[in-house]
């Protein structure tokens, strides 16, 4: 599974950056807490979170994050899109909530990824 | 963890030096310190997992500048064996270093948490990132971490 197929399933948008769009994918994080993503283990991963500021993007540049999905439609911000262009991490945004888009990820075949 | 305080650094001349200002509360520019410092392990080309490592625990040491902080600096002391990343503030110190290594606990305001920081998570991710964390603080003055991530 990859990030276009993902998106796909998602029903998402891309915000930005699209390259990188075929990089496998087998793992999601998912939350608002940074503090809890940070914990997360496996690089490659997809993040979707309904948190929406500029430390999002930073978080998921640290753990090396294949992509971010925003829920409920929500959008990022042009400081967060300038950092994820800067970069390289493509954003996505999807009208599905958290657990929904949680449920269809699961369901493709994604995993969680293992704790610290 | 030894919580004792910091331990001479075995420095070589061949060390690459970095360091950084922190502002505390500064929200939009934090993490653009421990950005610089993964950017400088790519370049030196470090393995991916050492370069992950560093850059979770140098931002989860810069957050908690940004956050508790009043003012601060983040150092990286680079060699081919070991990374070093020393985080210094001028905060308000830690009150009970047991509690604060405990998943969960937090003093962080409300406000950093609606962040999404200040989960309580911080000091535990980084002990976990790192070979070894020494924690000197004193209350009311301030906190110094030092963090030892081995290249093997």
């Amino acid at each position: 599974m990859n990030l276009a197929n993902l998106a796909n399933i998602l029903e998402a948008e891309l915000i930005c950056c699209d390259f990188n769009l075929e990089k496998a994918v087998t793992y999601v994080s998912a939350g608002d807490l940074m503090s809890d993503i940070l914990t997360s283990t496996h690089p490659n991963a997809l993040l979707v979170t309904g948190l929406v500021n500029v430390q999002v993007v930073r978080t998921a540049e640290m753990l090396d994050i294949a992509g971010i999905v925003f829920i409920n439609g929500k959008k990022p911000t042009k400081e967060m899109i300038g950092l994820a262009i800067k970069k390289g991490i493509p954003l996505f945004v999807t009208a599905k909530s958290l657990y929904l888009s949680c449920g269809l990820l699961y369901t493709a075949g994604l995993r969680n990824p293992s704790i610290a | 963890m030894d919580k004792k305080g910091p331990k001479e650094q075995l420095t070589t001349s061949k060390d690459i030096n970095l360091q950084y200002a922190i502002k505390g509360l500064d929200l939009l520019a934090a993490g653009e310190a421990s950005s610089n410092i993964k950017h400088t392990l790519q370049l030196i080309g470090f393995s991916p997992a050492i370069i992950r490592k560093a850059a979770i625990a140098a931002y989860e040491a810069e957050m908690n500048i940004v956050i508790h902080g009043r003012q601060g600096f983040l150092k990286a002391v680079i060699n081919p064996k070991r990374i070093e990343l020393i985080a210094e503030d001028t905060g308000p110190g830690i009150h009970d270093i047991d509690l604060a290594m405990t998943e969960g606990y937090s003093t962080a305001p409300d406000y950093i948490r609606e962040m999404g920081f200040g989960a309580g998570m911080g000091l535990p991710n980084i002990k976990n990132c790192a070979d070894e964390l020494t924690i000197d603080s004193s209350v009311g003055k301030g906190t110094i971490l030092r963090i030892i991530i081995n290249n093997y």
